[in-house]
């Protein structure tokens, strides 16, 4: 009987063999070149773990994924430019304070109903809202809207409590329908690009909206498939993934003949933040003579085969209008100098510190690596500590219970106030607590100034004192390469951390 | 039955002359079966709750001594005060950590695993979804150790000291000595890359293609198992030569029985009792090695699931699959003993 057994386990064994045998055959087919068919499928990094619903989505990561999917009344462009979108036209009033959006006519959802003012008037206030736990920071500029009115379905009058010049920046925020409950599970937007699927992961997937208002989308599938950067290079030559974004200058030269390797910028600040509560950068020599100490192009060199900008504050190229590109020349490396500022500081002999970096992103460890080899020739040393990116929120950015750390700063929105913000006094984000009279008095008669040239010059001055203060040694905005098989064509870079995937298209 | 269960007991081949004692054994082999059967189970399923229990809450309290924070972790960079209060709030993160144990187990006794704070879905739903890939991983690769390290065993036993032999226990050594995550380096590297036998990174999922998910999974599949494989090999190798010198194969012999018969019809059996230890651990260490092999074949298993919550520190998927995989082993283990008493009863429970 026993034996009946044994031999009834053998043949099931030996047929689940055979089937995974045969399986394995008819994979083969199946395997190969399947991409085309099924859509571009591009490469990211991370999976969307914070939320599909637009007005809880914090990550870069996210937001890029999702620009496909939203839209607010006001788009960006490629050129940052604002360009209507779900308004169709604006007009502000005389005084700057009052702003009337008329909603273009013919806009729907992916779900298949229009877009109202009543649906606006709920994404903003939504956003508006900060006690609903997780609202963007939108909830601070939007506490300067006194009232929001909608005179009719295709109508919508904000009335500000005082001018805001940065106002339609703000516009841009997603709006989504009243009607659906679900947001975060069941996406519903107005963009090129509806929401089909996902897989934790594993995928993101969307498809074509036929009914999409503006210029429709080139692809009609398109799977954001989650895979490490480090293993890019491997996925795009085996044909797993079409197009990966922000992969390194080393990666792009592995490609073969298969990609074209677009070059942009990442349109970020990458520094090493000092904490201006530690002793040593509390006193402004030190940090000088950490700027003195190190040569930003000679890091670009060594990391980057020279690609990038080097930049002298926080300010990238790609905001034209406030960038100040002589900034970057403000400390020229200088060994002898930085030893006498040094020693002038009472640290003859120099001193040691740690570097906090997330160990999740090679190009700022490179950086703290290049960066800490520089400054030993100034007799200053700085350790290296690596820590999970989790950490770093908690303790760096939270807690700000660091000396230094290697990051990239971005901003949020279209604003320089969104890069120079953070370093008012009391800015609840000034993780590096930084306190300049100076600083606070530029910065507030930037916001408060209604003329758009005068608050440029403002906001420059806050960059100029930055730089010369050095509150931070800043080294460069990354350049972003982006490898795209050479089936698909397309891609445009953007001053915000988005893919465009409605201006790609399939070359014949 | 009873004829199986006494010739497997002593391993002696007279049936004839002991059918008295035989029959006395079977019976007490078969009481005692039926009444322990009961108070296994019972014992069995206390001690599966018990280690359950005492996993879960570890992973609670670990949880709450590592630095991060799930609102935190979720806000970033765009954290401010308030909105980081107020969502700790709607997480309910600002209970006690007791208190929070407590809901977490009446849910999960009532069935509910409570939802993702990434992904805002269900954790059954979840990990319904990605059990079905690493099971079938795990299932792949026992199948293939067994399918393998069995017969080669069993080749190496009966050439003993010829080069076969040394040739497979050299390779052997080495085999053993190279983690899973390695393996799954050299695989992607030799089948992926230079015989483009498949798309290193490219996973079919299941519900587009059974056939290519399928075909995808063998290459891990043989990372996990090689190692194993080896293993096995050699155990069985070592454990066959050990029955072999025992005084009830000269018996065999005796009997005029040739090398084979002896070998499948008596030594086998009593040789394999090691090996299914070995596999049923085997099984369970499987499930952890498809978990880091997944990484590297980037399927997106209940590994990837767990590894990835565990850095945004999503503890409730977190939780579950950790207690899904306590579950899991100690099944195995379970397995393991019920297969002792069929394959040997004189095993004690």
């Amino acid at each position: 009987m026993k034996q009946k057994m044994l031999k009834n386990i053998l043949s099931v064994v030996v047929l689940a063999a055979l089937t995974i045998a045969l399986g394995g055959c008819a994979g083969g087919k199946a395997g190969d070149g399947s991409s085309l068919d099924s859509g571009i499928v591009i490469g990211i990094p991370q999976d969307i773990e914070d939320s599909l619903d637009p007005h809880e989505a914090v990550a870069a990561g996210t937001k890029e994924v999702l620009f496909n999917m939203y839209e607010g009344l006001l788009k960006p462009d490629s050129e940052g430019n604002l360009n209507p979108a779900l308004a169709g036209e604006y007009s502000i009033s005389e005084d700057g304070k009052t702003y009337t959006f008329k909603l273009r006519e013919g806009v729907l959802f992916h779900d298949g109903t229009a877009v109202t003012a009543g649906d606006v008037k709920y994404s903003i206030e939504k956003c508006a809202d900060a006690g609903n736990g997780d609202a963007l920071n939108l909830a601070a500029a939007f506490s300067n809207i006194k009232e929001l009115n909608t005179p009719d379905d295709k109508t919508v009058e904000i009335v500000l409590k005082e001018k805001d010049t940065d106002f339609l920046s703000y516009m841009t925020v997603a709006v989504i329908p009243e009607a659906n409950k679900e947001p975060r599970t069941d996406p519903i937007g107005t963009g090129p690009y509806k929401f089909v699927s996902r897989s934790p992961q594993e995928s993101i997937v969307m498809e074509k909206f036929e009914q999409y208002w503006g210029e429709p989308a080139h692809i009609q599938n398109v799977t954001f498939k989650i895979s490490p950067v480090d293993t890019a290079v491997m996925d795009l030559e085996g044909g797993s993934i079409d197009m990966y974004a922000r992969i390194s200058s080393a990666q792009a030269a592995q490609l073969g003949d298969n990609f074209n390797i677009e070059e942009g910028t990442m349109n970020l600040v990458q520094a090493m933040y000092l904490n201006h509560d530690c002793e040593y950068f509390r006193d402004k020599r030190v940090r000088q003579a950490l700027c003195y100490g190190i040569d930003e192009q000679g890091i670009l060199d060594l990391t980057s085969e020279g690609k990038g900008t080097v930049i002298g504050s926080s300010m990238f190229p790609a905001f034209g209008k406030y960038y100040m590109d002589e900034l970057k020349d403000t400390y020229p490396r200088d060994v002898e100098r930085a030893k006498e500022l040094l020693a002038e500081a009472g640290y003859p002999d120099g001193f040691s510190f740690t570097v906090k970096v997330p160990s999740n992103y090679q190009p700022h460890i490179d950086t703290a690596q290049v960066l800490a080899e520089q400054l030993k020739e100034i007799g200053v040393t700085a350790d290296i500590e690596l820590i999970e990116w989790d950490s770093w929120l908690s303790d760096v950015y939270t807690d700000r219970n660091y000396e230094a750390t290697v990051v990239g700063v971005d901003a949020a929105s279209l604003t320089a106030r969104a890069l120079l913000e953070r370093f008012d006094s009391e800015a609840g984000n000034n993780f590096i607590n930084y306190k300049n009279a100076e600083y606070d008095a530029a910065f507030e008669s930037a916001v408060n100034t209604t003329d758009d040239g005068e608050q440029t010059k403002f906001y420059k001055e806050c960059e100029k004192i930055l730089a010369e203060d050095a509150a931070n040694v800043y080294i460069q905005d990354m350049a972003s390469f982006v490898a795209l098989n050479k089936r698909y064509a397309g891609y445009e870079f953007y001053p915000l951390y988005v893919q465009d995937v409605a201006k790609l298209y399939i070359l014949e | 039955m009873t004829e199986l269960c006494s010739v497997i007991r002593c391993g002696v081949i007279c049936e004839a002359d002991y059918t008295g004692s035989r029959i006395e054994h079977a019976d007490v082999c078969g009481t005692g079966m039926k009444g322990g059967d009961m108070k296994y189970i019972i014992k069995k399923l206390t001690t599966t709750a018990a280690t359950v229990l005492i996993v879960s809450f570890l992973v609670f309290l670990a949880f709450s001594v590592i630095p991060g924070d799930p609102a935190l972790s979720r806000l970033g960079t765009q954290a401010t005060p308030e909105a980081l209060s107020a969502l700790r709030e709607e997480m309910g993160l600002n209970r006690p950590l007791i208190v929070r144990y407590g809901d977490w187990l009446i849910s999960f006794v009532r069935g509910d695993m409570g939802e993702s704070y990434s992904y805002h879905m269900p954790v059954q739903s979840m990990i319904l979804e990605k059990i079905p890939i690493t099971l079938t991983l795990t299932v792949m690769s026992f199948l293939m150790m067994a399918l393998i390290s069995v017969p080669l065993g069993i080749y190496c036993a009966k050439h003993r000291d010829q080069f076969a032999d040394r040739f497979i226990y050299t390779l052997n050594q080495v085999i053993m000595a190279v983690p899973p995550f390695f393996m799954g380096l050299l695989i992607t590297w030799l089948f992926g890359l230079i015989f483009r036998l498949f798309t290193p990174g490219g996973y079919i999922s299941y519900t587009k293609s059974v056939s290519g998910f399928l075909y995808y999974l063998i290459f891990p599949a043989v990372a996990i198992a090689l190692p194993k494989c080896a293993m096995t090999a050699k155990l069985l190798r070592t454990s066959l030569l050990d029955e072999m010198k025992k005084d009830y194969v000269r018996t065999a012999y005796s009997r005029g029985n040739h090398t084979n018969g002896v070998l499948y019809r008596h030594v086998l059996k009593n040789a394999l009792i090691p090996v299914v230890t070995f596999m049923g651990m085997a099984l369970g260490d499987m499930l952890a090695g498809s978990i880091i092999v997944e990484q590297v074949f980037k399927i997106p298993g209940l590994g990837r699931i767990l590894l990835t919550s565990i850095s945004n520190r999503d503890y409730p998927v977190v939780q579950a699959v950790i207690v899904l995989i306590a579950a899991w082993v100690i099944a195995i283990n379970c397995l393991v003993d019920i297969i002792y008493k069929i394959v040997d009863p004189r095993i004690e429970e």
